[in-house]
């Protein structure tokens, strides 16, 4: 099977991927962390991540989330695309402070954990 | 008769990117049965043990997330009279003509303060669930998938939950069963709302964003049958979000997991019932995490922020 070097350069963690999964799945199942999971299945965007280096080919993501000139500028969801080549990406997700600020939009406290 | 007015959920309708990715999913999968697909391309499924003719439909779509969700109420007559109540309390609403879904009568729609479109419709074809009204063997054989009963309930997320309780309460004689309350110790982080006997028939949670789905829910009878579909979802790759677990708020036991555009979905089993002469369950700020996840006792980081 091939498989490709992921570098998430915001952290440093590279990873390989085997050119069957999606960088999110390649990811998870080596127990690796950096981009974050939300759905898996390109609906809900969370795990958009900006792709800085190598090439992929991708499925459908929510036009909510990926728009066209994302898609061709590389911004896309790493649940969706698949490597063919390796890999440098940036996260640009949202999933990270999401809760604090969505619960902060409520009226909510900023100070619990998750 | 102590069942009258707004009777139980009575279909969801949900976008989705890929069709036929999502049929093959729903069918095989979910064990949905496909009982239709009309000239605008929405294809229908129920239950197998549900009796009307759809419960669950979905759309292609640039976009996942929840086109409507819908109640069947007695008859048409109630249909009119609540109509009416909407329109007194202030709410805009429109009308479906019959047909324009297969098989459903005509549709009442209006939107919830928290932008959601929630459709009331008194008719909708019997089908049956295959094994009839006269003498009734004990239920169905060699049906796949996870096979749930009846799409039960939703969950979906916006701004203003207190509005939507209010309306909910008011106009349509729902009562809440179930709360959790934000750090204040008055503001209501998430409400769960039943019109029947049942721990919930919807529910919401406080959310910056409006219309927003959290999950729709299907029911099934055991929770070895919740263990069950935990392994039919491994077997065909199906991303789980948490579970098998139990929810503290409900107590039911369950799985959330995602369809294949992403758009969550529950299926679970047992849990409270309830009567409208019952005091509402409340959950505090400290121990929400218990409330929705009972056995790890914390929240994961998706629960409060992916939503479609």
């Amino acid at each position: 099977m091939v498989r490709y070097d992921i570098l998430i350069e915001d952290t440093g963690e590279t990873y390989r991927c085997a050119e069957t999964r999606s960088l999110l799945e390649g990811m998870e199942a080596l127990g690796r962390k950096g981009i974050p999971v939300g759905c898996r299945n390109g609906g809900c965007g969370v795990c958009k991540v900006q792709v800085t280096e190598g090439s992929y080919v991708a499925r459908v993501m929510s036009r909510e989330h990926v728009s066209e000139e994302d898609e061709r500028e590389g911004r896309v969801l790493a649940c969706r695309v698949r490597p063919t080549s390796d890999v440098h990406l940036t996260v640009i997700g949202k999933m990270k402070k999401s809760v604090v600020r969505r619960v902060e939009t409520a009226g909510a406290p900023t100070s619990h954990s998750t | 008769m102590a069942m009258t007015g707004v009777l139980r959920p009575g279909h969801a309708v949900v976008r989705v990117l890929d069709l036929d990715e999502s049929v093959k999913f729903y069918t095989d999968v979910m064990g949905l049965k496909e009982t239709g697909r009309d000239k605008s391309g929405r294809v229908y499924f129920k239950c197998n043990e549900e009796h009307d003719h759809n419960s669950f439909v979905i759309r292609k779509a640039d976009s996942a997330g929840l086109d409507a969700f819908a109640f069947k109420v007695l008859n048409n007559a109630t249909l009119n009279e609540l109509e009416g109540k909407l329109k007194d309390y202030g709410v805009t609403t429109e009308r479906v003509p019959a047909g324009e879904m297969l098989e459903t009568g005509e549709r009442v729609r209006f939107k919830l303060p928290t932008e959601h479109v929630i459709e009331l419709y008194a008719q909708k074809t019997d089908v049956g669930n295959g094994i009839g009204y006269v003498n009734p063997e004990a239920f169905q054989e060699g049906l796949k998938g996870i096979n749930p009963l009846r799409m039960d309930h939703c969950l979906i997320y916006g701004p203003d939950i207190d509005a939507n309780r209010k309306l909910f309460e008011e106009v349509l004689g729902f009562g809440m069963v179930e709360h959790i309350l934000l750090e204040d110790g008055k503001t209501d982080l998430a409400t769960w709302l039943s019109c029947s006997h049942k721990a919930h028939d919807i529910a919401m949670v406080r959310h910056g964003e409006p219309a927003k789905l959290h999950h729709v829910s299907f029911l099934l009878e055991t929770w070895e049958q919740v263990l069950r579909a935990a392994d039919i979802m491994s077997m065909h790759r199906v991303s789980i979000d948490i579970g098998p677990t139990r929810h503290g708020v409900t107590r039911g036991t369950t799985i959330y997991f995602f369809d294949p555009s992403g758009n969550r979905m529950e299926t679970f089993c047992g849990g409270n019932y309830w009567y409208p002469d019952m005091p509402p369950i409340t959950w505090t700020w400290d121990e929400v995490g218990a409330g929705v996840f009972y056995h790890d006792r914390k929240l994961n980081e998706r629960f409060l922020s992916v939503v479609t």
